[in-house]
């Protein structure tokens, strides 16, 4: 299959992954929250299409997509946010809190970013020649944290690649409210510079990673690739004040939407067909399995 | 260092020739100049810096200048380093170590002067330890530094210039010195008569509470045993119970006599919960007597006169076991 087929294709697997997911909390299926990827799904496909199998990665609140683009097993990830002994981590994570091989997600916004830094000097002393990612949204710009680290990433050369995901709001904060001044001053600032794009093509993504990881990889030190996105559904579940209007407006930026123009119908029918049987797959099994015990 | 290529110092000032604050890295990165890194003043960031070292296979010391900046990296001890193991499953070990000075009668005044880990006893995944002058501090760091769990590793200033006592000796004479717990040791000092009161105590007021057992010995005719502590947190106080047990036989009233020594403040501190359990413990709960010598709840002061008040006292400890000698 070609490049753009498997690209496609990881978008629709997040798209109809949250989907579900958001289906199976209103039937009440699940508990607790969430953070869908719909909208944003070109900046994780476009991201580790490029990135290095063993790259380390330190995802936020808003993993999934991450994980599921990182390569990550979308059924252990339906088993962990329904609680079960099978999930990632046994189901002491859930949504915000998942590990798998180089991959890593909390959800205190800001404070991952000075762990990711450690990562990153972690590789460089090692000598493994893989480099460190961390995911943040507009609004950690907010958390003090996130400088000590700018500032400790661009004075040791880290190996540290920020991806500043801008969907224009922090749950009901708009950036206008948020974040004062420019997004990508305050990287250049330390001397980090930034790949930065307003774009909803997967396409454009790749490429601008590709720089932006080809810069962090070469030793150069820390980069920043800023990406302008939007959300489509709600922050969580139900906390969206955001006006039909808008909502309807967004949604002419649909990254599924961009990139199958490049295909044919008979490749996105097949994609449907292939995604809709993991998915399925995923939450059946998922469902059938045994809930956790606390050990004594 | 020398023996484990994986262990890095990070901290504030602490490449020669300053060496730190307090002087307790000078040296090292003369020796060791790639894995002694200083840091910008960032504890929040050198100490999640350290945690994502640890996640990725080193073991990181990270120092905190004055302990009373530990309120900055709650976040990262509390929501990020002391998480993760059990988070995720344990899949993954945090091998991190974090120094914080504590302490005043220094005159450091009220936030350079505090004892602050009373905040981060009891927080699940951390370990709390602090050595005093009955134990090898050295050893204990290293005990730390190889522990796969994320440590709070307390150093009182003042033990910095104090001499290690050698048991049978000089202070130490009138005491039968047991220890246990391996490279994370307890220590029970008995007195050579039964006693009918235990001190419990750890760090540098372990130096107060044995001047306090002398007095009561020489003037009062009260003997007690010191239980002292090098880990506090998790909780394991099963010498102190072996201790209790001991000095209910020889009190008069027949009540436990538990008194409890700390440089924190007196709200909600280690004293606190180690005598909520020595009361579980006892199997009739009137039957345990407590007093908690700590300091006052206050900031503490500049002016001596004043810190001296706030913080505890040889004769608060004196005071304290004979008021419960004579409840
Ligand atoms: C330290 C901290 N403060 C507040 C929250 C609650 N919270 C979770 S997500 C969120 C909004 C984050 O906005 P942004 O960084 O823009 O990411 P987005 O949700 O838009 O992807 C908030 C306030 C948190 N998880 N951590
Ligand atoms: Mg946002």
């Amino acid at each position: 299959m070609t490049e753009n087929y498997d690209l496609y294709k990881t978008m629709l697997l997040i798209r109809r992954f949250e989907e579900r997911l958001l289906a199976e909390f209103s039937t009440g299926s699940l508990v607790g929250t969430t953070h869908a990827y719909i909208g944003q799904e070109a900046g994780a496909a476009g991201i580790f299409s490029v990135a290095g199998a063993d790259d380390v990665v330190f995802s936020n609140h808003r993993c999934h997509g991450h994980f599921l683009a990182y390569g990550g097993d979308p059924y252990r990830l339906a088993a962990e946010l329904m609680g079960r002994a099978t999930g990632l981590v046994g189901g002491r994570g859930g949504s915000q809190h998942i590990q798998w091989r180089n991959f890593y997600s909390n959800g205190i916004q800001g404070g991952i970013v000075p762990v990711a830094t450690g990562m990153a000097l972690a590789e460089k002393t090692k000598q493994t020649g893989n480099l460190a990612l961390v995911f943040i949204g507009d609004g950690t710009l907010g958390e003090g944290v996130l400088y000590e680290s700018l500032n400790i990433a661009a004075l040791w050369t880290l190996p540290l690649l920020i991806v500043l995901e801008d969907n224009r709001y922090a749950q009901t904060t708009p950036t206008e409210k948020g974040v004062a001044g420019s997004m990508a001053g305050r990287f250049a600032a330390f001397g980090i510079p930034v790949w930065e794009r307003e774009t909803a093509d997967v396409l454009d993504v790749r490429a601008a990673a590709g720089e932006a990881l080809r810069h962090v990889r070469s030793g150069a030190g820390p980069g920043c690739l800023l990406l302008h996105t939007h959300r489509f559904s709600a922050h969580s579940k139900g906390d969206d004040p955001r006006s039909p209007e808008e909502l309807a407006r967004i949604r002419q930026f649909d990254p599924l939407t961009v990139h199958a123009a490049r295909l044919s119908s008979a490749e996105t029918g097949q994609a449907e067909a292939e995604i809709a049987a993991v998915i399925n797959d995923a939450f059946t099994r998922a469902a059938a399995d045994p809930f956790p015990e606390l050990e004594r | 260092m020398e023996t484990d290529p994986r262990v890095y110092v990070l901290g504030e000032d602490i490449l020669d020739p300053y060496g730190g604050a307090f002087k307790v890295t000078r040296g090292l990165s003369t020796k060791f100049p790639d894995r002694v890194l200083t840091t910008p003043i960032s504890e929040a960031g050198i100490v999640g810096v350290s945690s994502g070292m640890a996640l990725r296979g080193l073991r990181p010391v990270a120092e905190i200048m004055f302990g009373d900046f530990v309120t900055l990296i709650a976040d990262q001890v509390v929501n990020h380093a002391a998480k993760f193991r059990w988070m995720y499953n344990d899949s993954v070990r945090v091998p991190l170590v974090v120094r914080a000075p504590m302490g005043g009668r220094r005159g450091y005044g009220p936030t350079h002067s505090q004892s602050l880990e009373k905040m981060f006893l009891g927080v699940p995944g951390l370990k709390v330890l602090a050595p005093n002058t009955l134990g090898d501090p050295g050893g204990l760091l290293e005990a730390a530094i190889a522990d796969d769990d994320p440590v709070l590793f307390v150093e009182h200033k003042l033990l910095y210039t104090r001499p290690l006592l050698a048991a049978g000796q000089g202070d130490l004479a009138d005491f039968a010195l047991e220890t246990g717990g391996g490279p994370v040791p307890y220590f029970v000092l008995r007195p050579a008569y039964p006693a009918s009161l235990t001190i419990a105590t750890y760090g540098y007021n372990f130096e107060l509470a044995r001047q306090a057992a002398l007095e009561l010995m020489m003037e009062h005719e009260i003997f007690a045993e010191l239980v002292v502590f090098s880990q506090l947190s998790p909780f394991d106080l099963e010498p102190l119970f072996a201790s209790l047990a001991r000095t209910l036989r020889h009190g008069s009233g027949q009540a436990r006599r538990l008194l409890t020594v700390e440089e924190g403040g007196l709200t909600l501190g280690w004293g606190a919960e180690v005598a909520a359990r020595a009361a579980e413990r006892s199997d009739d709960l009137s039957r345990c007597s407590v007093r908690r010598v700590a300091a006052r709840d206050l900031p503490i002061a500049n002016s001596p006169r004043l810190e001296d008040a706030i913080l505890p006292s040889v004769q608060d400890i004196v005071n304290a076991a004979l008021e419960l000698s004579n409840a």
